[in-house]
């Protein structure tokens, strides 16, 4: 009875393709816009993740995320370092600067500056020139997506492509010189701007000139050493926060979650995506069913049990759920590759996949519920209308 | 089963439906015996109670009152599962409408019946192809109901009613949907190869150019049975 309910969805291949598309629409929405939220999401905590080296973050008790800066002062470094269980502590300078182009236009840029001696906090990846080349004179490191868009050189031909920025070109941050000694990759940031990575005296003296200019204080914790004990010890002695990567990741993450409307806004698109989804498909494989009402009525008449009626509606369900919900997934697989060089943000991980399979068997069990309620309650004498 | 009893035997069978608050009673007190290697058809005007009827016999419907046993044994007793055995094993359907399942072949339609009752697909098919041939479409088993005329897709439904080797079939207006010739083969192919001394056959029709073809006609009117009698004085009317 299995091949034949399987003719039977597979006999009316307009319905079939249309409940197939359409359990396709819903998986691909369901499973793409959250991609895009979760990318973002992930984009408002790159920094962290891309400064690997550190355990422990110290900063200013009011700061609310990674880029919400409210100095420390540098003396707060000497307290840090004081206290038992650290290892080491680096000073982090961060800040939103200006850098003047070749074109004599601005564009802002996410000033990093590293501690001279040990330069902790630097890029994930070197593309171009090393991390020691920070220590020549007025020596930048630029990331490359900045370096290749919003920092490269627009060419003197009109309609030419932007030269992008190399090592050895000129920059002015805040009217002081920089030069380009090195190119990395980074992880895009939410605000999507170019990263320069510097001295932390060179950042300073970037900056302007504020009383206190110290970010944040990078923590290694000693090896043994509870980092949760750690963290406390120093919230006690300094009366600063201090977090581990990870409660770093989770309080930034969790204030673009609770104070933006990006969220809501993918919400919105998942669930309209999920009952755009659920009406066309729910509704095609309905209508399939009861297309096929008398088809189900005369199987009855000749004996077939409800319970076996059951099993072909469910296994029908079954294969155009499955169909659907592989090609929505792997339409979104596909969109990510599509776009993996592109500003969009996406991230895909697994449980995304499950999500996605919930929502789209949620859809397939309504719509075979329906059907099958109707299909018990059908009688079989209905084989005798014409 | 007891071999000397009818194959259909009802006694003051009534069925009453319950339209939106307004009762009508569509069998009111039938009895009928249908005898087995008989061809009996149920005749009269719409809305009497034909369909009703078969639908009782064929164990597809419930009567509200009365009994009525097939092979001796009464429908109305037996378990919901024992139901759905009894009438896959026993019975045989031919529709007016055919009701093939569109999207199967012609061997793949007649073989449902087979599989229901447990048999494997492969061999199922084979014996539908056999049916097939009996009813000479053997070289149409790889046809999709569309593509085959009405009469061929009725000698399909015909097929299907008699592969399983059922010990009843009930018909439901068999030739309305046909011209006159297919209608006459379809009822000469009944004959032949669908009615045994061991099986009975129960056809609803209008169609008075096919009465010639029954054993005994019974006449229904307003959920009566009004009269049963052998062919001729109704044969001899349409003449």
């Amino acid at each position: 009875m299995n091949q034949i309910a399987i003719k039977m969805l597979m006999g009316d291949k307009g319905k079939y393709l249309g409940i197939v598309l359409g359990l396709t629409f819903a998986s691909f929405v369901m499973t793409q816009q959250p991609a895009i939220f979760l990318g973002l999401m992930a984009r408002s905590y790159s920094f962290i993740s891309d400064t690997g080296l550190p355990d422990v973050w110290v900063m200013d008790p009011k700061v609310q995320f990674i880029d919400d800066i409210k100095p420390l002062q540098e003396t707060q470094l000497y307290r840090v370092r004081g206290i038992s269980g650290v290892e080491w502590a680096m000073p982090l300078y961060k800040g939103l600067l200006k850098a003047r182009l070749s074109n004599g236009t601005f564009q802002t840029c996410n000033v990093i500056g590293l501690d001279d001696t040990t330069l902790i906090g630097g890029p994930p990846i070197m593309l171009e020139g090393s991390l020691e080349d920070l220590r020549r004179s007025d020596g930048i490191i630029v990331d490359i997506d900045g370096a290749t868009d919003k920092l490269a050189k627009i060419s003197d031909q009109p309609g030419a492509a932007k030269i992008p920025l190399k090592v050895g070109d000129n920059l002015e941050l805040n009217d002081r010189r920089a030069v380009v000694v090195g190119i990395s990759k980074v992880t895009r940031t939410f605000q999507s701007q170019p990263v320069v990575y510097t001295t932390y005296s060179r950042a300073k003296n970037y900056a302007p000139r504020e009383r206190k200019l110290l970010s944040f204080v990078l923590v290694k914790a000693k090896p043994g050493q509870n980092l949760q004990e750690l963290t406390r010890r120093i919230r006690d002695n300094t009366g600063l926060v201090a977090y581990t990567n990870e409660e770093f990741k989770t309080v930034t993450y969790e204030y673009f979650l609770h104070n933006t409307g990006i969220p809501i806004n993918f919400g919105v698109s998942v669930l309209l995506g999920f009952i755009v989804g659920a009406a066309i498909a729910g509704q095609t494989f309905y209508s399939f069913t009861l297309e096929n009402l008398k088809q189900f009525g005369v199987l009855k008449a000749m004996g077939t049990s409800n319970w076996v009626l059951l099993r072909m509606i469910l296994l029908q369900a079954l294969l155009v759920e499955t169909l659907g919900y592989g090609l929505g997934v792997g339409l979104t697989a596909l969109f990510g590759y599509a776009m993996r060089n592109t500003i969009l943000a996406f991230k895909f991980p697994w449980q995304l996949l499950i999500f996605t399979g919930a929502g789209v068997s949620i859809i397939c069990a309504l719509a075979a519920l329906i059907s099958i309620l109707k299909v018990i309650r059908l009688e079989p004498a209905i084989v005798f209308k014409s | 089963m007891n071999e000397d009893k009818p194959a259909v035997c009802c006694r003051n069978v009534t069925k009453i439906y319950d339209t939106g608050g307004q009762k009508v009673t569509a069998l009111n007190g039938i009895n009928l015996d249908i005898a087995l290697g008989e061809l009996m058809m149920l005749v009269g005007p719409s809305g009497c109670g034909k369909t009703t009827l078969i639908s009782i016999i064929a164990g597809i419907l419930d009567q509200d009152s009365g009994s009525c046993e097939l092979f001796g044994e009464n429908l109305l007793t037996m378990s919901s599962q024992r139901k759905l055995q009894f009438r896959a094993q026993n019975i045989g359907f031919v529709f007016q409408a055919f009701n093939l399942l569109p999207a199967l072949n012609a061997a793949e339609n007649v073989s449902v019946p087979l599989i229901i009752n447990g048999v494997k697909r492969v061999t199922a098919e084979k014996k539908a192809i056999e049916v097939l041939e009996k009813v000479g479409l053997g070289a149409r088993w790889r046809s999709l109901p569309a593509q085959l005329s009405g009469g061929q897709q009725q000698r399909v439904a015909i097929a299907r009613a008699l592969v399983h080797n059922p010990r009843l079939i009930v018909c439901d207006e068999p030739t309305s949907a046909l011209d006159h010739t297919s209608g006459m083969n379809i009822m000469n192919l009944f004959k032949a190869v669908a009615l045994q001394h061991d099986r009975a056959l129960v056809v609803v029709t209008h169609d008075a150019r096919i009465f010639e073809f029954a054993d005994r006609i019974a006449e229904m009117d307003d959920g009566h049975v009004v009269q049963v009698q052998t062919n001729q004085p109704l044969v001899a009317q349409r003449h």
